[in-house]
């Protein structure tokens, strides 16, 4: 067992810089023998982008890694993986066709005169598998087991590849509770065998199972180094989302909830969200809080039909519906701007024109078109609501600024006219002062008697424009917040999963 | 113990049996030594270049160059008899390193600059069956005593089956490729290829490597399917072999290999070729039936067979989700 206290593989100063970007500036991580470290931040914090450059995936364009007291370069991941450093990713990087032998043994095969061993190879991959808590047949295709032993086999390979440092990234993504502690027998026992194992996940909970420290990253930085014994999930999450959380208490404007517009009884999806019910009444903007990979985006395309749900049901106005796809969606007047609008959003070649008149003319159908003097009124009359600017309506979207792009998709759902408006990280990406005009925008369309659904990370722009907060965790509501309990420190509280304080104005 | 991974192999296999059951009710001739030489002396050269489809297909990729490779080796070795002195042997290991290199020189384009094997391997099919073209646009007879001492080689059966060379030299390309693809590294990293390239790569297989020698191994067959073709007709035609490329893909798949790659076996090719020169043979004996009909039963049998793979996919599928969360083995 080596030395507890001496770190097995320490990196000081990691940067890394993509054009126009720093996704690393200067990053610390310090791996201790048998320790599980979390590696935590939000999405685009650079988890990945700090792995990929200890891996060698990445080229770092500074600092140094020294791995059991040497210095280390890697250029590659099968370098890194001769270091000593191993990854197992969340979709199970083995190979489907390949029995869980072969799936074990691939390039480094027991081999006689340059013919492979098979029986000694299977032999082997069972013993090996025994001292993981898998009881398997080794000669079966990997497939005919569940992702959780396929995610043990990766482990093991990588483990036996390489045997120092053993990378996690998100292993319990797609698992069951059951399945997730499998994965984690087999790293407890690891760590007492002396590895550093980092682990990256979204669920706290389970960081705070498994792991002993915990560094968190904030836009590439290092932002805290704790001992998770020490620290509350509420800490965490504050570093996480790094808000200076004043209590400020925000004016609930009058002229909320109408009539109920939506009812949601039991919508769910099996593996993606678990079912829950919502109300939204018309003039009400129902926030949706929550860690990446809670539910939040999920909830949205459910309802959106993007996603097909497995159960559940929907009333409008009283009346019972049926969403199976988005053109049901719309014929609803349902709206919904997607989080990443680069792939799901703009049409990037289309003049801004037609990305406004999008949606409105796949209501109407091909067989009406609108007349061009219509589409330019419609048009003309938006990117003035919405102060779009731009030299022309027949420019291609893509030239718009980000913020101006966000506006212009406002703009094609706000043209037919919408019921509900389903809102999935309106601001991600665009400036400040876009981002205080959708704020605003917000505002004016639920003053306006509109029912607005948002999901969002910024916490204090949720508490900003909700009148109601739906706290999502693992997939699951876990609380909702009104009027006055509306604070960022009561979101953080929900989301770490402890007791709302009572709001202290 | 059946794997289902197996199963494509065995439905070819009981395949096989029944329908030579069949002809053999039948006509019960067809049980002779002769029928069976001729089946492995006729259909010599599309074994031989269905072995090395048969890595390629494995591996995710196509080869449609490889009847054009056929049709240029014939011209070639042709063309190099009649016109110069060297000696049969000399022109064999010469055309077959040129095949060899074509091989591999496509597969470095597919992989060093991503294009996909289709299109590249199509490139190579009008390129080699040009240079044949170029060679000579007559067929070539082939007269030299090597080529009569090799035809001369058989061993004869009992009942008159004459087992020829060129039967045995298939036979020995299925067992070698039956030992590369299963027992080698070089074997274990195609399969790994058709199982997925990202993750093949994350794996650390060798990429630039596989990709070339499987377009070679492919190559170097089809070459080696040239000879056998010029000795089987004694002769170099450039306008031979067309749509062989399509037969062998055929004798591959009901052999039981997915057609998108990573599954099957070189014995199931074996038997996907033995089928196919079953129903020939079969016509043969009927003798009202035309020769066409061949084409509409092996069109029937691959329609067939796409569908047990896709039933198969979609039963290991279902499978595993009903059993999610279990860690005993199917």
């Amino acid at each position: 067992m080596p030395d507890p206290t001496r770190p097995l593989l320490h990196a000081s100063g990691i940067s890394k810089f993509f054009p126009g970007a720093v996704a690393l500036d200067e990053v610390e991580l310090t791996l201790l023998p048998g320790e599980v470290h979390a590696l935590l931040g939000e999405n685009g914090a650079g988890k990945s982008t700090l792995i990929k450059c200890l891996t060698g995936a990445y080229r770092r364009d500074g600092g140094t890694i020294t791995l059991d007291g040497a210095e280390i370069d890697p250029v590659s991941t099968n370098e890194s993986q001769a270091l000593g450093i191993g990854t197992v990713y969340q979709e199970v990087n083995l190979l489907p066709n390949l029995t869980v032998a072969e799936n074990l043994f691939l390039g480094r095969q027991i081999t006689r005169g340059g013919l492979l061993r098979r029986r000694a190879m299977i032999r082997a991959a069972r013993e090996v598998l025994l001292d993981y808590g898998l009881d398997i047949d080794p000669a079966e295709p990997l497939t005919s087991y569940s992702v959780a032993v396929q995610q043990v086999v990766a482990i093991a390979r990588a483990v036996e590849m390489s045997g120092k440092v053993l990378i996690l990234d998100e292993p319990t993504a797609s698992l069951d509770r059951e399945e997730v502690q499998l994965v984690f027998s087999v790293i407890r026992k690891l760590r007492e065998r002396g590895l550093a194992v980092v682990f990256i996940t979204h669920f706290l909970d389970q960081v705070f199972e498994i792991s002993d420290r915990a560094t968190v990253l904030r836009n590439g930085r290092v932002v805290g180094e704790r001992d998770l014994s020490q620290v509350t999930p509420n800490d965490i999450v504050t570093l996480m989302l790094g808000r200076q959380l004043e209590e400020r208490v925000h004016e609930r404007k009058g002229g909320r909830a109408g009539e109920v517009l939506v009812e949601v009884e039991a919508l769910g999806k099996r593996g993606m969200i678990e079912p829950f019910d919502l109300t939204i009444h018309q003039g009400e903007v129902v926030g949706l809080a929550g860690l990446l990979g809670s539910g939040r985006t999920e909830t949205a395309n459910l309802l959106f039909g993007a996603v097909q749900g497995d159960q559940g049901r929907l009333r409008k106005r009283g009346r019972e519906i049926r969403i199976t796809r988005p053109r049901d969606a719309i014929t609803q007047r349902f709206a919904l701007c997607p989080e990443d609008r680069k792939t799901d959003g703009i049409v990037g070649d289309l003049s801004v024109r037609d990305n406004i008149i999008l949606a409105l003319q796949a209501r109407q159908g091909w067989t009406r078109p609108l007349p061009r003097a219509k589409v330019n009124e419609i048009a003309e009359h938006y990117v003035r609501a919405l102060d779009i600017r731009l030299a022309s309506l027949d420019m291609p979207i893509r030239l718009l600024s980000g913020g101006n792009q966000q506006k212009a998709l406002l703009a094609r759902w706000l043209a037919t006219q919408p019921e509900l408006l389903i809102l999935d990280e309106p601001t991600r990406g665009i400036d400040v002062g876009a981002h205080a005009e959708i704020i605003a925008l917000i505002e004016r369309l639920r003053e306006e008697g509109m029912a607005l659904l948002v999901a969002s990370s910024e916490l204090e722009e949720l508490v900003a424009y909700s009148t109601r907060v739906v706290v999502l965790r693992d997939r699951r509501q876990v609380g909702e917040l009104t009027g006055d309990q509306i604070t960022p420190s009561n979101i953080v509280a929900a989301i770490a999963a402890e007791e709302p304080k009572e709001a202290t104005a | 113990m059946i794997r289902s991974t197996h199963l494509p192999l065995l439905v070819t296999l009981l395949t096989f049996v029944l329908a030579y059951a069949l002809c053999a009710a039948q006509y019960p001739a067809m049980l002779s030594t002769r029928v069976v030489a001729n089946l492995l002396t006729d259909n010599a050269f599309l074994g031989i270049v269905a072995v090395g489809m048969t890595f390629v297909i494995l591996s995710g990729g196509i080869d449609l160059s490889v009847g054009s490779v056929i049709a240029f080796t014939g011209v070639f070795l042709a063309v190099v008899l009649r016109d110069t002195s060297i000696h049969p042997l000399t022109a064999f290991v010469l055309v077959l390193a040129l095949t060899t290199a074509f091989g591999a020189a496509m597969g470095a384009v597919i992989h060093y600059l991503e294009m996909p094997p289709f299109i590249v391997t199509l490139a190579g099919m009008f390129f080699a069956r040009g240079a044949a073209y170029v060679l000579s646009t007559d067929s070539v007879p082939i007269e030299h005593e090597f080529y009569d001492f090799l035809q001369s080689l058989y061993y004869k059966a009992p009942g008159g089956g004459r087992f020829r060379l060129i039967g045995a030299v298939m036979l020995l390309a299925f067992v070698a490729g039956g030992l590369v693809l299963h027992r080698t590294r070089l074997g274990q990293n195609v399969y790994a290829l058709g199982g997925g390239v990202a993750t093949a790569r994350l794996m650390g297989v060798p990429l630039a490597r596989t990709t070339v020698s499987i377009y070679a191994i492919s190559g170097g067959l089809a070459g080696l399917a040239g000879i056998v073709f010029s000795l089987y007709t004694s002769a170099g035609y450039s306008l031979a072999t067309v749509g062989v490329e399509l037969d062998a893909i055929a004798a591959v798949v009901i052999g039981g290999t997915l057609l998108s790659g990573g599954y099957g076996f070189v014995a199931g090719t074996f038997f996907g070729i033995l089928i196919m020169g079953l129903i020939q043979t079969y016509i043969v004996f009927d003798g009202t039936l035309s020769s066409w009909w061949t084409k509409i039963v092996i069109g029937a049998l691959l329609f067939a067979f796409i569908l047990l793979q896709k039933g198969l996919t979609w039963a290991t599928t279902s499978r595993k989700r009903v059993r999610t969360g279990s860690a005993t083995p199917s």
